[in-house]
Parts: C-alpha cells; structure tokens; sequence
C-alpha cells in the first residue's frame, strides 16, 4: 500500500515535470490567483502599456526589450538582451528562480511595485504563445 | 682567466629582452584585466552590463558595492544573501588591489583605498586614457554611456582593452 502511494506519486510528479518548468509555473501562478485563467492579449498589453508608477525612463516593458518580441532589447547600459519570445530563445522562461528574479526587478523598475501572479502568468502565456 | 665579457654581456641583454617581452605579453601589456571566470558571477553581474573585470577596482570598493545593491547606480539590484556574498568574495579576492595582480596597479594610482571608488570611469587612469574621446561619441547612440565599454573595446569580454582594438564612431 505505501508503495503504491509512493509510485503514484512519482507518476504524477513525474507527468507535472514533463510537462515542462513553463507550464509548471504557469500552474503554479494559476494556483494563487482565483481567475478564469491566463491570456495572452491581457498579456500583451503588460508588456506594451505605458506604466507611470515606475522609472521615468523604463515606463513599459518594451523601453528594455523592444516594441518586437521577437527581435533582441537593449538595456540602458547597452548591453543585448536576448529576445523575449520563445519561439526566438527557446531556453528562456526555464529556470523558476530565475524567472521570479526579473519578474521582481522589472517590474519594480517599470510599474513601481512587484507583479501579480495574474499578470505573471498573463505575460508568461503571450511570451510563450509568441 | 679570460673572461668572455662581449658574450656574457650580449647574452644578458638578451635574456632582459626577453624577459621584457614574456612578460608583457603575459600581461597584455597593462590593457589586459582578467575577465570574470566564475559562471555565477558573469551570470549576475553580466546580465545588464558587461561583467566588469574584478582587476579593476581595489577590495573595499566591491565590498562597499556588495553592500549596496539595493541601490546600484540607482538600480535594485539586491540578490539573496548566499549569492551576494559568494559573489563579494570572488570579486575582492580578484580585486585590483589583490596579491599577485600588478598590471592593475596603474590604474589605482591617485586613489585613495579607503575612499572605495564605485565608478571605474572616474578613476583618474581612465580618465585620463579616455581624454581624446569626444562627447559626441559618448552620446552615439551605440554607446550612450561609459559604462559600455564594448561599444568600442571589441575585446573588452575577453579583457583586452588595447587601443589596437577599438571600434571608432562616426
């Protein structure tokens, strides 16, 4: 009996890993808001929308990464910053921590406060949809 | 006992040459700072601008650097506390005022250790290297800043920053 518990756990880890740390995230975002779910035009007015709660000079998304999702940024420093879409960086959006770190930076710099797990999740979907 | 001073003195000669060259060629001449080599460290220090050599600045001023993150030239930067200060000890471990590191020496001359200097760009060899450059090609639009030293330092990742190597503007 406390086999078949432990093997239908690994299964069911298992089948939550295969399905890739994106999705696992999405779910995970999903599981701390009460919404119908994501979308990827809410999230695409995230990335494009003027924000004025934030820095003068990053007031959206788009004054870093670029109006093209699918082309690279640049961020104030000059340095490239690899195209957000994961049809152009396929490694992107697969590292948990690392995906929470800049959701965190960015957005305090762009929008004046941390994001929440609805607009996360939005912007991960258009990302990913991209 | 007769002496053969003419090769005794050619060969020396020699052997100083060579020991000249060696070493500056080891070296880089005095354009060379080891690039970061720790893949953490590129990783956060390299992800908005380049990875600044740790060579570059004497150990108090990463210390004092690592300790303000939350304000980073007016960016929050701040990381967990492990990686901040995994990130501290490599950097002034390889810091310019390090043991072993005299090519760096040059560019702390005028500076006062205690005064733990933030910004590269106002160390007095750097700005003294950096006199000829025009403001206009500070504000190119491919550089826009003097913290992007690859604008023009086509090596600079690698930790070449000669004059044979730069990118003019125009």
């Amino acid at each position: 009996m406390k086999n078949a518990i432990a093997i239908t756990l690994a299964m069911l880890l298992s089948t939550a890993s295969s399905a890739g740390p994106r999705e696992d995230q999405l779910a995970q975002y999903a599981a701390a808001t009460k919404s119908a779910g994501f979308s990827a035009a809410r999230g695409q007015t995230l990335h494009t929308q003027n924000f004025a709660g934030g820095k003068p000079d990053t007031p959206a998304c788009t004054s870093c990464h670029g109006k093209d999702v699918r082309g690279a940024g640049r961020t104030p420093v000059g340095k490239a910053i690899e195209a957000v879409a994961v049809s152009v960086t396929p490694t992107r959006y697969t590292d948990p921590a690392k995906v929470e770190k800049w959701f965190k930076r960015n957005c305090n710099e762009v929008l004046g406060r941390e994001c929440t797990p609805q607009e996360k999740g939005d912007w991960l979907t258009y990302m990913i949809a991209q | 006992m007769n002496i053969p001073y003419r090769p005794l003195a050619l060969g020396f000669i020699a052997l100083v040459f060579s020991v000249l060259v060696l070493e500056r060629a080891q070296a880089g001449g005095s354009h060379f700072y080891a690039p970061v080599a720790d893949p953490v460290v590129k990783e956060e220090c390299g992800s908005c601008h380049l990875a600044f050599a740790p060579s570059m600045l004497p150990a108090s001023s990463w210390q004092r650097m690592m300790g303000e993150l939350k304000n980073h030239f007016g960016d929050d930067a701040s990381l967990d506390a492990d990686t901040t200060a995994k990130i501290a000890r490599y950097l002034t471990a390889n810091a310019a005022d390090a043991s072993g590191r005299r090519y760096s020496g040059k560019l702390l001359k005028g500076v006062a250790l205690s005064s733990a200097p933030q910004r590269i760009t106002e160390l007095p060899k750097w700005v003294r290297e950096h006199r000829k450059v025009p403001d206009w090609e500070w504000r190119h639009k491919d550089v826009r800043t003097k913290a992007n030293c690859v604008a023009c330092h086509a090596d600079a990742e690698q930790g070449y920053y000669d004059e044979h190597s730069i990118t003019a503007r125009k």
